[in-house]
C-alpha cells in the first residue's frame, strides 16, 4: 500500500446534552486509509460510525484528534472528500433537476475554465458513467427509483474526481438486486479512478464484500480491525464473534454452525453501564473477567494483520477455536 | 453497459410520484391545476385590477353626489346603487378597495421582510440565534395586537399604512415560528449535509436549498395573513380610524350602510360582499397550497375512495390449511386510477407451519399479508379471490369476519416496534390492558399474565421492564414486548411483517431465535415476510418468492436454496452477500423491479432475466408444480433451466 490518503488520529467526538453534560460518541478512534483502498466501518446502531465520517467532513464537532489527508493541513479541503448517503430519496433536493444537483459542486468550486457548455459536458458524462441517460439532466428526481437516486447521488458525489468518498450506509436501503449494481458501480470507479472509500455499514456481509480493511466499532471505541476476509472466517473480539454469528446465512451448514455459536455468545440482556475506563463490552460478554472491568483493553496487535482491544483474546479463542490463532474449527453439532 | 436499458420509473409507487411531482412542479402550477385555485386567483386578480383602473372604469368620482337619487338599488345609471348621500356605490367600492388591497399589500410586505429572512436563519443555523429569535417571536406573540394598533393610529394621525405595518410585524412572529418549524425539517434533509460537504457557502445553502423548500407553507401563511389584514383594515376603517370622510373605504362604506340599513337595506351587500369574497379568496389560496404540500407528505392522501364492497369468489379450502388464499388481488385507487398491485396470489399455511415470503421493495409481499390480516389500507381492497382462515371466509365476512379472527386467531408484528407500543402507558399496564380485552379475567390475573408474557418472549427482568414507558427500553426490547403482545390472545397464527429490519444485526438474531422458539412451543403458524432470504432461512420451513405482485416460487426452505428453479430466485441468491460463501463480484441483475402500471401482459421479470424467450412474453405464465407437487415455479422454462445444475450435481 502507498501513503495513506487519511489519516484519523485518536479521534473524539463529544455532542453536548441540556444543561452542560456531554455524550461520547466516538472515543479516541484512530483509523488510516491509503489511496485505492476501501475501509470498512461496522458497527451496531449508536456504535458511533456516521459521527466519525461526519467529523471527518467537518458536520460533527471534534474534542480531540487530528484528522489529515494527504498528510497535509489538518481541515481536509472540501473537494477532495466526498460522501454518498443512505436514504436517496432524501439526498436529492426535490425541486432541482437532476443536472443541477450534480452539477452542483462544479457550480460551487467555480473556475474559469468551467463554462456552462463544459459544465453541460461533464454533468452528461458522469451520468452516462453511472448508468443515467444524459437526457434525465432536465427532469425532477420524482421521477426516479431508489437505485436510480443513488446512482445519482454518486454521479454528484464523484464529479468534482475526489481522492476519498464517505459511503454512509449507501446500501442499506436499497433492494438487494440493486445493491449488487451500486456495490460493481462503487468497484468500477475505484479501478478506473482510484477512489478510495470509507465504507459505513452495519452489515458485515455488503462491508466484506467490498472492503480491504475492516474496523468493528463498538460503542465508540474500535473493538477489532483488520483484513476483511480475515474478520470473517477468524473473528477475535467476543463483540465480532456475536455479530459474524448473528449474520442471517441461506446455507444449512453454516446456519446450524452460526446458531450454535450465539448460544455460545449468549448472555442476559441488562442495560448498557455508563462508559469508563473499562472494557465497555463487558455487560455483553460471555468472557468477562475482572481485569476487563478494572481496565480499558488497549488495541492491539494480533494474527494476521488484526489488532483486537480484548484483555482475554487469546483466552477466548483458545475456548471457542480450540486453540489460538487456530481459527474456523467451529465444532458442528447435530441439530 | 446493462445497467443503462433501467426503466426511467421505478419501484416507487404511483401515487408517491404524483404527490412528489407536485412538489417539484411550481407552486403556481400547482394552484392553477386546481378549479378552486384558478377561482380564487381569477377574482383576486379581478377585484386588483379593476381597482387600479378605478379612475378609467368607475363611473363617476367617489365623491360625486347625484342628489336627485338617493338611497337607490342597482339601476342602468347606478348599477349598485347610491347611498343616503346620492355616491355611486361601485365608484365608491373601486376606489375604495384601493385603499383596503394597498393596506393589505403593506401588511403583508412588512410580514414577509421580516419573518422569512429571520424564521429561515433561525430553523437553519439553530442554537444561540435560533433561541432568541424564538423567545422574542413568543414575547411578540403575546401582544395585544388591536391596542398597539389604536396606539399607532393615535400616534401617527390616523395613518393607515402605519398601522398596516405595525400589524405585518406582530404578525410576523407567529409566521417566523412557522417558517422556521419549516426550515428545521429540511434542515435535517441528507440533501442539505451534501451541500455542506461539498463546501457550498451557508447563504447559497439558504437560497438554494432551503427557501425553495419553505415556499410553500410561506405562501400558505401570507394568503391567510392577507385574509387576516384584510378583515382587520376593513374593522379599523368601519371604526372611521382610518382616511378621513368622505374618502372611500370599503369599512367605511359598510358604516354608512349600517346607519341606513333601514331605509335602503342593499347598501350593505356590495361591500358586504366584496370584502368577504376576497377573504374567502385569500383563505382559498391559502387551503389549495396547502392541500398540495400536504399531498407531498402523505403520498396517496389525495382522491381516496370510499371503502368498496370486495369482490369475492368463494373456494372451498382444503380443510387441513389452517390459511387458505386463492387467486387473491389487490388494487390501490378506483376508476381509471385503479392500479393492481397484487395479482392472483394463492399460499397456503398449514397449522404451525412457518412460512416465509420473501421478495425486494414494490413485490407486494406486505400488501399480501396487510389484506390476509385485514389491515390494508382505506385506498386499498381486495379485487378478486378469497380468504380463508380456520375454514372462515375472511375476504366474503368484511370487518365482522376479521373482528372474530382478531387476536385470538391473528395478530401480526411490524417492522416498526416502537410505533407499535403507546409512549404513553407503561409496557406493563399495556400488555395488562390487552390481556384484560382478550381474556375477560380480572386486573390481578391480568397483571400476572402480562408478566408472564414478558418472561415469555424471554425479557430476564419482567417486572422491571413492566414499569418502564416505551421510550425507555431499546428498539430489540420493543420488538420483544411487541411479541409478547401479539402472543396475548394465544393466536393460531403470527403475521411477522419485517420484524427485524430496523434492527441491528445481533439483535436480529436474538428476536430470530426468539420466534422460532416461541413457534415450536406454542404450535402456532407463523408467516414471516422478509426481503432477506437468510432471515427467511432461519425461521421457515416453506418460502413463497415474490416479484412484482406475483408469487413466483413456492418450495420447501432447503430446496430452494440448493435449487432455485425460477430466474429470479436464482438472481436474487446470487446478488445476496450473506447467502453467498466466495467473494467473486455479485451477479448484477438489469434494472430495477418495474412498477404496478408498467407490469407486461407476460412474466413479469422476462425484462430482466437472461433465460427470457418469446413465450415468456406472449401470455400470463401460471404458476405450476415442477418435478413435483410441492414445488411451485411460474416460469415456462423451469423443467428446461434446473436440468444442467441437476446433471452438474
Amino acid at each position: 500500500m502507498s501513503l495513506p490518503l487519511l489519516d484519523v488520529e485518536g479521534l473524539t467526538v463529544d455532542y453536548p446534552l441540556p444543561r452542560g453534560r456531554t455524550r461520547r460518541a466516538v472515543d479516541d478512534v484512530s483509523l488510516s486509509i491509503a489511496t485505492r483502498q476501501t475501509v470498512g466501518l461496522v458497527g451496531e446502531s449508536g456504535s458511533g460510525k456516521s459521527s466519525i465520517a461526519r467529523a471527518i467532513v467537518g458536520l460533527a464537532p471534534r474534542t480531540a484528534g487530528t484528522i489529515t489527508l494527504h498528510g497535509g493541513a489538518s481541515a481536509p479541503p472540501a473537494r477532495r472528500i466526498q460522501m454518498i448517503f443512505q436514504d436517496p430519496y432524501s439526498s436529492l433536493d426535490p425541486t432541482k433537476t437532476v443536472g443541477y444537483s450534480v452539477s452542483e459542486p462544479l457550480r460551487v468550486h467555480r473556475s474559469p475554465e468551467l463554462t456552462r457548455a463544459v459544465i453541460r459536458q461533464r454533468t452528461a458524462d458522469m451520468l452516462e458513467s453511472v448508468g443515467i441517460p444524459a437526457s434525465a439532466a432536465s427532469r425532477h428526481p420524482s421521477r426516479f427509483s431508489g437505485g436510480q437516486r443513488q446512482r445519482i447521488a454518486i454521479a454528484r458525489a464523484l464529479i468534482l474526481k475526489p481522492d476519498l468518498v464517505i459511503c454512509d450506509e449507501a446500501l442499506s436501503a436499497l433492494d438487494l438486486s440493486v445493491q449488487a449494481q451500486i456495490i460493481n458501480l462503487l468497484t468500477r470507479f475505484r479501478d478506473r479512478d482510484g477512489v478510495s472509500y470509507l465504507f459505513i455499514s452495519h452489515d458485515l456481509s455488503v462491508v466484506e464484500m467490498l472492503c480491504d480493511e475492516v474496523v468493528v466499532l463498538y460503542r465508540g471505541r474500535v473493538a477489532e480491525t483488520g483484513p476483511a476476509r480475515r474478520l470473517r472466517e477468524a473473528p477475535l473480539h467476543p463483540y465480532t464473534r456475536g455479530l459474524v454469528a448473528a449474520i442471517p446465512r441461506v446455507d444449512p451448514g453454516a446456519r446450524a454452525k452460526a446458531r450454535e455459536r450465539r448460544e455460545l455468545l449468549r448472555t442476559p440482556v441488562v442495560p448498557a453501564p455508563a462508559l469508563d475506563d473499562s472494557c465497555a463490552y463487558r455487560h455483553r460478554c460471555v468472557f468477562a473477567a475482572e481485569r476487563c472491568a478494572a481496565e480499558r483493553p488497549a488495541l492491539r496487535a494480533a494474527s494476521e494483520g488484526a489488532r483486537v482491544a480484548c484483555h482475554r483474546a487469546e483466552d477466548v479463542a483458545a475456548q471457542l477455536d480450540g486453540g489460538a490463532g487456530a481459527p474456523a474449527a467451529i465444532p458442528t453439532g447435530g441439530r | 453497459m446493462s445497467v443503462i436499458n433501467a426503466p426511467l420509473v421505478g419501484g416507487a409507487s404511483a401515487s408517491a410520484q404524483a404527490a412528489e411531482a407536485a412538489a417539484s412542479r411550481g407552486i403556481i402550477r400547482t394552484i392553477l391545476r386546481s378549479p378552486r385555485g384558478v377561482c380564487a386567483v381569477a377574482f383576486l386578480l379581478l377585484v386588483i385590477i379593476a381597482c387600479a383602473l378605478a379612475a378609467v372604469i368607475a363611473p363617476s368620482g367617489p365623491i360625486v353626489q347625484d342628489l336627485s337619487a338617493v338611497n337607490r338599488g342597482p339601476s342602468s345609471h347606478h348599477l349598485l346603487g347610491t347611498d343616503a348621500l346620492g355616491r355611486d356605490l361601485l365608484s365608491r367600492l373601486l376606489y375604495g378597495g384601493r385603499s383596503s388591497l394597498v393596506g393589505v399589500a403593506e401588511a403583508v410586505l412588512a410580514l414577509l421582510v421580516i419573518s422569512v429572512p429571520l424564521g429561515v436563519v433561525a430553523g437553519y443555523t439553530g442554537g444561540a440565534v435560533d433561541r432568541v429569535i424564538t423567545r422574542t417571536a413568543d414575547l411578540v406573540m403575546s401582544i395585544p395586537v388591536i391596542i398597539i394598533l389604536l396606539a399607532v393610529l393615535a400616534m401617527f394621525g390616523r395613518s393607515m399604512s402605519t398601522a398596516m405595518v405595525a400589524l405585518g410585524v406582530l404578525g410576523a412572529a407567529g409566521v417566523t415560528r412557522v417558517v422556521r418549524s419549516a426550515a428545521l425539517a429540511v434542515r435535517e434533509e441528507a440533501f442539505i449535509a451534501a451541500a455542506e460537504v461539498m463546501g457550498q457557502a451557508r447563504r447559497d445553502i439558504i437560497f438554494r436549498h432551503i427557501l425553495p423548500q419553505c415556499r410553500g407553507v410561506i405562501v400558505v401563511q401570507t394568503s391567510l395573513f392577507a385574509a387576516i389584514a384584510l378583515g382587520v383594515q376593513t374593522g379599523l376603517t368601519y371604526l372611521s380610524l382610518g382616511p378621513a370622510p368622505p374618502a372611500p373605504t370599503w369599512g367605511g362604506m359598510v358604516g354608512d350602510a349600517v346607519t341606513a340599513f333601514y331605509t335602503s337595506p342593499w347598501q350593505i351587500v356590495p361591500p358586504g360582499a366584496a370584502i368577504a369574497l376576497t377573504v374567502v379568496a385569500f383563505g382559498v389560496l391559502g387551503d389549495v397550497v396547502r392541500d398540495a404540500i400536504a399531498d407531498t407528505h402523505s403520498a396517496g392522501a389525495s382522491g381516496r375512495p370510499p371503502h368498496r364492497a370486495r369482490r369475492p369468489a368463494p373456494a372451498a379450502a382444503p380443510a387441513e390449511a389452517l390459511v387458505h388464499v386463492e387467486g387473491m388481488s389487490v388494487a390501490f385507487g378506483s376508476g381509471a386510477d385503479e392500479t393492481t398491485v397484487v395479482q392472483g396470489v394463492t399460499f397456503t399455511v398449514g397449522a404451525g407451519e412457518a412460512v416465509g415470503i420473501v421478495g425486494e421493495s414494490g413485490s407486494g409481499k406486505t400488501v399480501t399479508v396487510k389484506a390476509l390480516a385485514g389491515l390494508l389500507p382505506r385506498t386499498a381492497a381486495v379485487t378478486a379471490g378469497s380468504i380463508s382462515f380456520a375454514g372462515t371466509e375472511l375476504s366474503a365476512g368484511g370487518r365482522r369476519a376479521y373482528r372474530r379472527v382478531r387476536g385470538h386467531g391473528i395478530a401480526i408484528v411490524t417492522q416498526e416496534p416502537m410505533r407499535a407500543l403507546d409512549p404513553t402507558f407503561r409496557v406493563g399496564k399495556l400488555l395488562a390492558d390487552l390481556v384484560r380485552a382478550v381474556d375477560r379475567c380480572s386486573r390481578g390475573s391480568a397483571r400476572t399474565r402480562a408478566l408472564e408474557l414478558l418472561g415469555r418472549v424471554q425479557i430476564l427482568d419482567p417486572e422491571d421492564v413492566a414499569q418502564r414507558y416505551p421510550h425507555q427500553i431499546s428498539g430489540g426490547m420493543a420488538q420483544r414486548v411487541a411479541i409478547a403482545m401479539a402472543l396475548a390472545g394465544r393466536p393460531k397464527l403470527l403475521i411477522a411483517d419485517e420484524p427485524t429490519t430496523a434492527l441491528d444485526v445481533t439483535v436480529q438474531a436474538e428476536i430470530l431465535d426468539l420466534l422460532r422458539g416461541l413457534q415450536r412451543e406454542t404450535g402456532m403458524a407463523l408467516v414471516l415476510v422478509s426481503h432477506d432470504l437468510g432471515v427467511v432461512a432461519e425461521i421457515c420451513s416453506r418460502v413463497c418468492v415474490m416479484y412484482a405482485g406475483e408469487i413466483v416460487e413456492v418450495a420447501h426452505t432447503e430446496e430452494l436454496f440448493a435449487q432455485p428453479f425460477h430466474p429470479y430466485t436464482r438472481a436474487l441468491l446470487n446478488a445476496s452477500p450473506g447467502g453467498r460463501s466466495d467473494t467473486t463480484a455479485l451477479e448484477v441483475l438489469p434494472g430495477g423491479v418495474p412498477s404496478p402500471r408498467g407490469w407486461p401482459i407476460g412474466c413479469h421479470f422476462a425484462d430482466r432475466c437472461a433465460f427470457a424467450v418469446e413465450t415468456c412474453m406472449a401470455a400470463p405464465v401460471p404458476l405450476r408444480p415442477v418435478f413435483d407437487a410441492d414445488r411451485q415455479a411460474r416460469c415456462v422454462r423451469a423443467e428446461e433451466l434446473a436440468a444442467p445444475v441437476e446433471a452438474a450435481t
